[in-house]
């Protein structure tokens, strides 16, 4: 098996549809509504960057279509097949569906090979000695085959979240959601990580990925979203949100983030 | 940096001199008083002879070393039985799913009733009352029915003791077990568990070391185990050093398991990377 074929998803698409397709979805925690109306479609092999403030809504987005959130109301299309049905087992979605997390949590009582062999060994059943080598061929991949023994507070944070990607990869996801992964590192650290993300785009790898890095957005997107309290109020190619983004507010959040020297 | 000698660490060793002075002051002040002036109280010699007779301890040490092997066995029968029963109550406890409810709640009465009961009526009321509803004879054993009161009660404190363990692992390592499609029960086998066990081990120890106090309560029933053999040998010898041997030997196993569970405690904040404040 070549290493390239360890990392490209699985684009195949059966259904005519997008490989995601959200409609109207809607969440609230109380009585703070957090998704008001979201409608995205997202085509296999799409890179899709929601920007927005904190609080606009980028974190729980990514948590409902990964299920780890319930929506309230709407639809969230996999391949056709709506996901967000109530009742449905979440299980054999989410492993369909990668995450990145802003904090990486990595499992502290094992190796780093472990780490990335676990979701493959109890969720597929892949034996043992399988597991532990393709998730060494993925480590070697992104640079990390040096720290396969170590344990993750051995390592630092832009190689703790490497190995987080290399154990969302272990499972072969069809998409993967990346939760302001660079947000928790340190500035020397985070092109380590941006790297990992432009090699997944060059595989063709489907991903969602909220960001602060304006920068990096605007050079890897297909298209870019702006959340403005739960709602996308603008969506387009970065070429247009970050040269000339036609809602007030987007032009409005984008001077801060240039005011602050972030883009 | 190496081998200049800084402020700091000149101003720690005089600290370190000085607590040790203190310390040998202070123990040699205590030892000697103690040598000195408890002899001198009135009723010294009646003590002397009533719990520290040497005859007395030479003859009831073996009767009560073989005692206490029926204190080890009913040791040895409840340690694995409460860990067992603690992880399913901390379990149900522990449960999220709606549908659970019941059994949840049935969780929290067992730990509010057996925490909230002294061990000793516990002894009195399941050993007593439990042969007494007719049971045979080889069941209306009084060391099955303390043993089963010491696992129901320690049980209780024990499954808190690993509930707060769940507790303490972070939720997002929840959610990146499940985010790779890992089901609710491998997350709590693979995950989470395997994290909770490492904190609560040295609580958990000290729980063992009153577990092995606490199993001489079982005398109360009935069984002969070093308690009620020290008792017996009290009133042969009309004196009380049989007590004292007995104490001497619940130290020779309680102190070693209190060391150990004071050394993994040191551990876990070492490995937690937590540092003592002065």
């Amino acid at each position: 098996m070549s290493s390239e074929a360890v990392i490209s998803a699985p684009n195949a698409n059966s259904s005519g549809l997008p490989l995601l397709r959200l409609r109207d979805v809607c969440k609230s925690f109380g009585s703070a509504v957090v998704l008001d109306g979201i409608d995205l479609d997202v085509e296999a092999g799409d890179v899709i960057t929601l920007i927005g403030a904190s609080g606009s809504g980028k974190s729980t987005l990514l948590r409902c279509i990964n299920l780890l959130e319930p929506v309230d109301d709407g639809t969230i299309l996999l391949d056709g097949v709506d996901i967000a049905e109530p009742g449905l087992d979440p299980d054999p979605i989410r492993r369909r569906i990668g995450m990145i997390f802003q904090s990486f949590n990595l499992f502290p009582h094992m190796s780093v090979t472990d780490n990335v062999a676990i979701g493959p060994r109890k969720v597929l059943g892949v034996d043992k000695s399988t597991a532990r080598r393709e998730a060494l061929e993925l480590l070697t991949r992104l640079g990390l085959a040096a720290r396969a023994d170590a344990y993750p507070d051995q390592l630092s944070g832009g190689q703790q979240q490497r190995v987080a990607i290399a154990r969302s990869l272990a499972m072969r996801p069809e998409v993967m959601l990346l939760d302001e992964i660079t947000s928790a590192l340190d500035p020397e650290l985070i092109g380590e990580v941006l790297d990992v993300v432009r090699g997944l785009k060059a595989d063709g790898m489907t991903m969602l990925f909220a960001t602060h890095e304006m920068a990096f957005a605007r050079e890897i997107s297909d298209r870019v979203c702006f959340l403005h309290r739960g709602q996308i109020l603008e969506e387009g190619p970065p070429s247009q949100i970050f040269g000339e983004p036609t809602e007030p507010r987007t032009r409005e959040f984008l001077q801060r983030v240039i005011d602050s020297g972030r883009l | 940096m190496t081998g200049r000698v800084g402020r700091r660490a000149a101003y720690e060793q005089a600290q370190r001199r000085r607590a040790i002075v203190i310390a040998v002051t202070s123990t040699t002040i205590a030892i000697v008083a103690l040598v000195v002036l408890v002899p001198r109280a009135p009723g010294w010699d009646k003590v002397r002879q009533a719990f520290f007779d040497g005859d007395v301890f030479v003859d009831s040490f073996p009767r009560l070393l073989s005692a206490f092997w029926l204190d080890v066995k009913i040791l040895l029968w409840s340690t694995p039985l409460i860990l067992v029963v603690a992880l399913i109550v901390a379990l149900a406890r522990s449960a999220r799913s709606p549908a659970l409810f019941p059994v949840k709640a049935l969780a929290v009465v067992y730990t509010d009733v057996f925490r909230g009961i002294p061990v000793i009526l516990l002894v009195f009321l399941i050993g007593f009352g439990v042969p007494a509803l007719g049971l045979s004879r080889e069941w209306a054993n009084p060391v099955i029915w303390g043993t089963v009161t010491l696992v129901l009660s320690y049980s209780a404190y024990v499954a808190e003791i690993i509930r707060g363990g769940i507790d303490g692992v972070h939720e997002s390592q929840r959610a990146a077990a499940r985010s790779l499609g890992m089901s609710n029960r491998q997350t709590m086998s693979t995950v989470v568990l395997p994290q909770a066990f490492r904190s609560i081990v040295p609580p958990m120890m000290n729980s063992f070391v009153s577990l092995q106090k606490d199993v001489a309560l079982v005398s109360l029933i009935g069984p002969v185990e070093i308690l009620r053999q020290a008792g017996i040998d009290k009133a042969k010898y009309a004196n009380f050093t049989p007590y004292v041997a007995a104490s001497l030997i619940f130290l020779a196993i309680t102190i070693p398991c209190t060391r150990l569970a004071d050394h993994m405690l040191a551990r876990e904040r070492r490995r937690t990377g937590a540092t003592a404040i002065s």
